[in-house]
C-alpha cells in the first residue's frame, strides 16, 4: 500500500498544468501572466473562502482583479491572492486512509456520551 | 485498479450525486466533454459583450447605459469564472484564447446575429440570457465541481439582465406606435435564433446520451426548449406583442406549446461560420487581443521589475 503523501497544488488545479509553476511561453512566444487563487471574507468575522482564480502580473493587478471579478455586488470585505504555485493539496487517491482514522474514533463527538437527563447546562 | 474498476467507481460517484473534483481520476471522455463545453461557454460570455458593446454608447439615457455597462461587465466576468473552471481541465488560459481567435474553437450560434436596434438590447436580455439561464440553473448541478460553482455565481448574477431586458421593452410597449413597431421588430428577428441556442433535436444530438449518464446535462435540448417556449409565450402577454410563429398553439394532450420548425440549415450554417456576423465578431476579438499585446507585455515587465527591486533591497 502506497502511505506516502504527495503534495499537490491546490485543489482547483491539476499539477501538471501550466497555471501551477508560474509564466510559461504560448505558441505565440507571448508570456502567460501566472495564476491565482482568490478568497474572499464575506463579512467580517467569517473566514477567508475560496472564491475561484484568475490570471494577473503581479499580486497588486491580482486583488484588484479578484475585486472587479468577484466582489462587483458587496460579496466582500477582504480579498487574499495567493499565486497558485504557492498552495499544496492532499492528494484525493489517499483520502480513505488519510481521513479514516477519524470514522472510529466517535468519542470525539460529544454525542458519545450518555448522561443522565437531570444533569443540566451541559 | 483497473480502468473497468474506476470507471465503474467513477459512474457509481455520480450516481450517488458526489461531484467530481479537478484531481479525481476521471474517464479521458469525460474530461474533453467538459472541457469542450465549459470553453464554448466562456467563449460565449466573451463574444456575447459583443453585440451589446454596440449600444453602450447610443442608449437612450443615462441609468440604460449604466445598466447596459453593468450587464456587459457581468458578461466578462462569467467568461472569467468558466475559463477559470475550464483551467483546471488541463489547460490554459491562453490556448483557449488563442483557439477562439483562430476560429478553431465554437461559441454560441446567437453572437452572431446583429444588434439593429435599440429595443434589441430589451430583446437580447430577455429572449437570449432567458434561454442562457435556463441551461445555467440546470448546469448549477452539473457533476464536474468547478463548472457547478462557476454556474452557481452566473446564475445570481443572470437574473438581472433578463430582468433589466423584459423591463425595457415593457417601456417599449408602453410607448409611441414606432417605438411598440421597434419593439415587435426585434422579437420577430430574435425569437427563432433563441430558439435554436438549446442546440440541434435531441433525435439529431450526438453528445446528449452520455452526458446525462455522466450528469453533466440533466435535460435534454428539446426539453429545455419546450420549458422555454412555455415561459415565453406567456411574458409576451404582458408586453402585448406577438411571436413570430403561426403554428404556436396549446397542446391540451401534452400540456405544452405545439411550436412551428425550426430552420435547421439556418442553424448549420451560422454553426459552420456563415451566420451574419461571424467574421466581425472574430476580428473585433482579434483586434482587441492584438491591441492588448503591449498592455500584457509590459505589465509583465513592471512586476518583473517591482520583484527584482525588493531582491536588492532585501539583499
Ligand atoms: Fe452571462
Ligand atoms: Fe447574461
Amino acid at each position: 500500500m502506497n502511505i506516502q503523501i504527495k503534495k499537490f497544488y491546490y485543489g482547483d488545479i491539476p499539477e501538471e498544468n501550466t497555471g501551477g509553476t508560474g509564466n510559461t511561453e504560448k505558441s505565440s512566444g507571448e508570456l502567460s501572466w501566472p495564476l491565482w487563487e482568490v478568497f474572499i471574507r464575506s463579512k467580517q468575522g467569517l473566514d477567508h473562502k475560496h472564491a475561484g482564480s484568475l490570471r494577473a502580473a503581479d499580486a497588486q493587478m491580482a486583488v484588484e482583479n479578484a475585486r472587479d471579478v468577484y466582489t462587483r455586488r458587496q460579496e466582500g470585505v477582504s480579498i487574499w491572492v495567493v499565486e497558485s504555485k504557492h498552495v499544496h493539496a492532499s492528494n484525493p487517491d489517499d483520502a480513505e486512509m488519510f481521513y479514516e482514522p477519524a470514522s472510529d474514533k466517535i468519542y470525539r463527538h460529544p454525542t458519545f456520551y450518555d448522561l443522565p437527563d437531570e444533569l443540566k447546562h451541559m | 485498479m483497473s480502468v473497468i474498476d474506476l470507471e465503474k467507481a467513477f459512474q457509481d460517484k455520480i450516481d450517488a450525486e458526489i461531484k467530481i473534483e479537478p484531481k479525481d481520476w476521471m474517464p479521458e471522455a469525460y474530461r474533453k466533454t467538459n472541457l469542450r463545453q465549459i470553453s464554448q461557454h466562456a467563449h460565449s460570455e466573451i463574444v456575447g459583450m459583443l453585440p451589446e458593446g454596440n449600444w453602450i454608447s447610443r442608449a437612450p439615457s443615462l441609468k440604460r447605459k449604466a445598466i447596459l455597462i453593468a450587464k456587459v461587465q457581468d458578461e466578462a466576468g462569467h467568461g472569467l469564472y468558466l475559463y477559470s473552471a475550464a483551467e483546471t481541465l488541463g489547460t490554459s488560459r491562453d490556448q483557449m484564447v488563442e483557439d477562439l481567435n483562430s476560429g478553431k474553437a465554437k461559441y454560441s450560434s446567437i453572437f452572431n446575429y446583429p444588434t439593429l436596434t435599440w429595443a434589441d438590447m430589451g430583446a437580447v436580455g430577455w429572449l437570449v440570457d432567458g434561454a442562457a439561464i435556463l441551461n445555467q440553473v440546470m448546469l448549477c448541478r452539473t457533476s464536474y465541481g468547478p463548472y457547478a460553482r462557476a454556474m452557481v455565481r452566473i446564475c445570481k448574477e443572470e437574473s438581472f439582465h433578463q430582468r433589466q431586458g423584459f423591463e425595457s421593452l415593457l417601456v417599449l410597449s408602453k410607448g409611441t406606435q414606432a417605438q411598440r413597431d421597434m419593439c415587435q421588430d426585434a422579437i420577430n428577428r430574435w425569437w427563432w435564433p433563441s430558439l435554436m441556442m438549446f442546440g440541434p433535436k435531441d433525435s439529431e444530438s450526438t453528445n446528449s446520451d452520455q452526458s446525462i449518464k455522466w450528469k453533466i446535462k440533466r435535460k435534454t435540448n428539446d426539453e429545455l426548449r419546450q420549458q422555454f417556449v412555455d415561459m415565453i409565450v406567456e411574458q409576451v402577454k404582458l408586453l402585448g406583442m406577438t411571436l413570430p410563429d403561426p403554428n404556436l398553439k396549446w397542446n391540451e394532450e401534452r400540456k405544452h406549446y405545439d411550436f412551428g420548425e425550426i430552420n435547421w440549415e439556418e442553424f448549420w450554417n451560422v454553426v459552420k461560420g456563415n451566420g451574419p456576423c461571424n467574421k466581425q465578431r472574430l476580428a473585433a476579438r482579434n483586434k482587441a487581443h492584438d491591441e492588448g499585446a503591449w498592455v500584457r507585455a509590459a505589465a509583465l515587465a513592471y512586476a518583473e521589475k517591482r520583484k527584482n527591486r525588493l531582491k536588492t533591497k532585501a539583499a
